[in-house]
């Protein structure tokens, strides 16, 4: 083979070799670390795997936030309005964590349909509703027919 | 009046853009000099005009005008005036303008700088730099003016800026951020041009590198702060979070890196050409696609403060623009050039190709994490979050084989390298590294393999590069000699390699030997992290100028010594009655105490975080070596002497040993 041919051959080899090694663990590393989202409903309504590592959210629903005095646990239920989930959860909540504020908690549903969180989300601004928060109240109040709470709407800009 | 004028003055400057994208290039094709004598002083309008612009802007803030909606939306009276300065780039249409003003910035930069270019050269990279600012500045003027006004009903004061941004870090985060993203924008412009009139050669590579240095330098330096930023001001010490938004910095940031080292090749071997442009096109619009991400609010991020959907729809619409017609453009014209070099198997060039194909693997990767989640959604096709296990998992491995590759290739020769000398070279600084590896493990006391592959890449990588200096600063002269006779730019890849090995230290001994304690404390109490007791003194109440805050204190102990007294913070600001949690950290550069005050669980119990961070300040130590080693490299002589104008195709440079290939300067 022609020497300049076989050097482009080479480059191509390397390229594809480094390619499909990053492909490969991509799809492998995806396929463990994707997480997915269900709003309250879905999960009351038993839609949602069991122990396996997924997204919750909802509205702190209030009055139900109870802390543990002698560690750091506490357990809060979120809502969509339609259904509640109790979450549970140990550690230090973020700033913005609040009864009737959007959350997304990161964790795995126990088999007595409660959500051990290993990671609680409230964003950075108090207006900020959660994407995915808003759409499941959105969603929840669709079924309903119900009006979604003044206090829950996500804010507009 | 004064904001009028400022909307004036960018509608002046769009002006300004759209002829300095026409005219000169249009003089530049049809080979008239009058039209292309338009480029200069069209530039220093355009920075003009944007810079009066920004100040007037300023003006807003420091004289706290809430007739402008843009101010009142984020500023307050009560704001300390450097926060009412840093405002300005605090939310949207601020840093949108600022974003402008630095491409201005670059283009008056590149007009100034580009005398001994060819005056064609100047003129096609001037209007395509100008063709980027026409669709930024139609941008701010149609969806994101920062004048409108809120008239006749002015607000009394304003909504407040987001107590998170009010802090140092923001200050300077977001304008070196934008340096390094619009800079890439230069290099982007240099690309184009040499696509446009086929003068893809050794020359161009020349005058595009030093651009693409610098851009890359300041946005090292923009990635490092916002990582310092986010931890001791998002409150909980974390560094890397693997956000949508910090990927959006990352992604530019290594395809920068790919490009940087294939511009070497292109420049000293005159091959990869082709390739070479394709990273400067892709890396400029993953900083655009960056720019989209955070602006137009598709993301579900701690960042996303604002959305609107007419700005994202734009801003997509720019990037198709442009990458559409670069890769079209591409197309037609890449295949004119031809390869005339020929380099071995285990040349230098075939590790510089290596490393950028590590480099693009890790780009990709962390571009298919970040827009997965993003493309789903937008398909409806479900709502995932990708978490930063997957990062981990993906992205340590290259960074790893990357670090170890660039140890080789430090002793790797042009054209050939003897497989057998090679080996031979590696035997050394190989078994020192295994050694000193070794005995960090030893003292950091736990082995565990990716602490160990983290600190042996760093360790190799330092040694490769000390030892190539030793070999290459021996001189019949003396020593002292030898490493005065070594050019600037290598010591510029000398620093930027050491860097790379510092962050990489960091990056793995905080991870791996960190210490983190969330513990519910009352004050009295002790709790121990690693070697240290953390004594919860007491708790009591300040007032800052805009906020009233829980006052912590902590007493740290090691070995029955008091070492730090810390003072961590719960504010609650007084407009929006935002709550910050401010840490406290004793800093060192061999480890960091942190301390910081969550919620209160009862009357005098409060939920505590407690942190020791072995070696987290080499994080950002190593991106301040990288980006030292790009300024430093573009100092260098050669590119102030050799950039004349119609230089012969593809010389090399002449080299100081050429029978050794001296391996020169690979920055």
């Amino acid at each position: 083979m022609h020497p300049i041919r076989k050097k482009r051959l080479t480059i191509v080899l390397f390229l594809l070799a480094g390619l499909s090694i990053a492909v490969a663990l991509t799809t492998y590393a995806l396929r463990q670390n994707i997480n997915l989202f269900y709003d309250p409903t879905q999960i009351s309504a038993g839609e949602a795997p069991m122990d396996v590592r997924i997204r919750a959210g909802g509205m702190v629903e209030a009055g139900t936030v109870v802390r543990d005095p002698d560690s750091l646990k506490v357990v809060f239920h979120v809502t969509d309005y339609n259904a509640s989930v109790p979450v549970e959860y140990v550690g230090i909540l973020p700033d913005l964590f609040a009864e009737g504020q959007g959350i997304v908690a990161m964790g795995r549903l126990n088999n007595e349909g409660r959500f051990v969180a290993d990671q609680v989300l409230a964003k950075h601004d108090e207006n900020y509703m959660p994407p995915e928060v808003a759409d499941a109240l959105e969603k929840a109040s669709k079924n309903e027919g119900s009006s979604m709470p003044a206090s829950a709407q996500p804010a507009s800009y | 009046m004064y904001p009028e004028l400022g909307q004036l003055a960018l509608i002046l400057s769009l002006l300004l853009a759209v002829l300095l994208s026409v005219v000169p290039l249009a003089g530049s094709l049809t080979g008239r000099d009058n039209l292309q004598a338009f480029a200069r002083p069209l530039a220093a309008g355009m920075f003009v005009f944007v810079g009066l612009a920004f100040a007037l802007l300023t003006h807003a803030f420091l004289t706290d005008d809430f007739s402008v909606a843009y101010v009142a939306n984020n500023s307050n009276s009560m704001l300390p005036w450097y926060y009412k300065f840093s405002a300005v780039w605090g939310g949207h249409e601020g840093s949108l303008l600022l974003w402008i003003l630095m491409l201005t910035g670059w283009t008056l930069a590149v007009a100034i700088f580009s005398r001994r270019l060819p005056s064609i050269m100047v003129s096609q990279v001037l209007s395509v730099l100008g063709m980027v600012s026409v669709g930024f500045m139609l941008f701010i003027v149609v969806t994101s003016n920062p004048f409108d006004r809120l008239l006749p009903n002015v607000p009394a004061d304003g909504a407040d800026l987001n107590p998170l941004l009010q802090d140092f870090g923001l200050i300077v985060h977001p304008p070196m951020l934008y340096m390094g993203y619009v800079g890439f924008a230069v290099a982007f412009a240099f690309a184009i041009a040499a696509l446009i009139n086929g003068r893809l050669d050794a020359a161009w590579a020349r005058w595009s590198r030093p651009w693409t240095t610098v851009a890359w330098a300041f946005l090292s330096i923009g990635i490092a702060l916002g990582s310092w930023w986010a931890y001791y001001e998002l409150g909980w010490g974390g560094w890397w979070f693997w956000d949508p938004v910090e990927n959006a910095s990352l992604l530019p940031w290594l395809s920068g890196t790919a490009l940087m080292h294939s511009l070497a090749v292109t420049e000293k071997r005159g091959v990869f050409k082709s390739w070479t442009v394709l990273l400067a096109i892709v890396t400029f619009a993953l900083s655009l696609l960056g720019t989209f991400l955070v602006r137009s609010g598709v993301l579900t991020s701690v960042h996303a403060f604002a959305s609107d959907p007419e700005r994202g729809t734009f801003l997509l619409i720019l990037l198709a623009i442009t990458v559409l017609a670069s890769l079209m453009l591409y197309a037609f014209r890449a295949p004119v050039v031809h390869v005339r070099s020929r380099y071995g198997s285990l040349s230098r060039e075939i590790f510089l190709l290596l490393n950028n194909v590590l480099l693009v693997s890790a780009t990709l990767l962390v571009a298919v994490g970040t827009l997965y989640p993003l493309v789903l959604d937008f398909f409806e096709l479900g709502k995932i979050s990708i978490g930063e296990p997957f990062f981990n998992l993906t992205f340590s491995p290259l960074a790893v084989a990357t670090g170890l590759l660039l140890g080789v290739g430090t002793f790797s020769r042009w054209k050939k390298t003897d497989a057998g000398w090679l080996a031979r070279k590696l035997l050394w600084p190989l078994a020192v590294s295994m050694l000193l590896t070794t005995a960090v493990m030893v003292g950091y006391g736990g082995f565990t393999p990716w602490a160990f592959l983290g600190v042996f890449t760093a360790v190799w990588v330092t040694m490769a590069t000390f030892w190539d200096l030793w070999d290459k600063s021996s001189s019949r002269n003396g020593r002292i000699h030898g490493l005065k006779r070594q050019s600037r730019s290598y010591y510029g890849m000398v620093l930027g390699h050491l860097g790379l090995a510092i962050t990489m230290a960091g990056a793995t001994v905080v991870s791996n030997y960190g210490i983190e304690r969330d513990v519910r404390m009352v004050p009295g109490d002790v709790a121990e992290v690693g070697d240290y007791q953390f004594v919860f003194v007491d708790i009591g109440e300040r007032r800052g100028q805009n906020f009233t805050a829980q006052y912590g204190s902590f007493d740290v102990m090691l070995d029955g010594d008091r070492i730090a007294e810390l003072h961590p913070e719960k504010r609650q600001y007084a407009v929006g009655m935002s709550v910050m949690t401010e840490a406290d950290i004793d800093a060192g550069l061999f480890r960091d105490i942190f301390v910081a005050v969550g919620e209160r669980i009862s009357d005098d119990a409060w939920a505590i975080r407690l942190q020791y961070k072995p070696l987290i300040r080499w994080l950002w130590l190593g991106a301040l070596f990288m980006a030292a080693g790009g300024f430093l490299a573009i100092s260098d002589r050669r590119y102030r002497i050799r950039d004349r104008a119609n230089e012969p195709l593809a010389t090399s440079p002449p080299s100081k040993a050429p029978a050794q290939g001296t391996a020169g300067a690979v920055s």
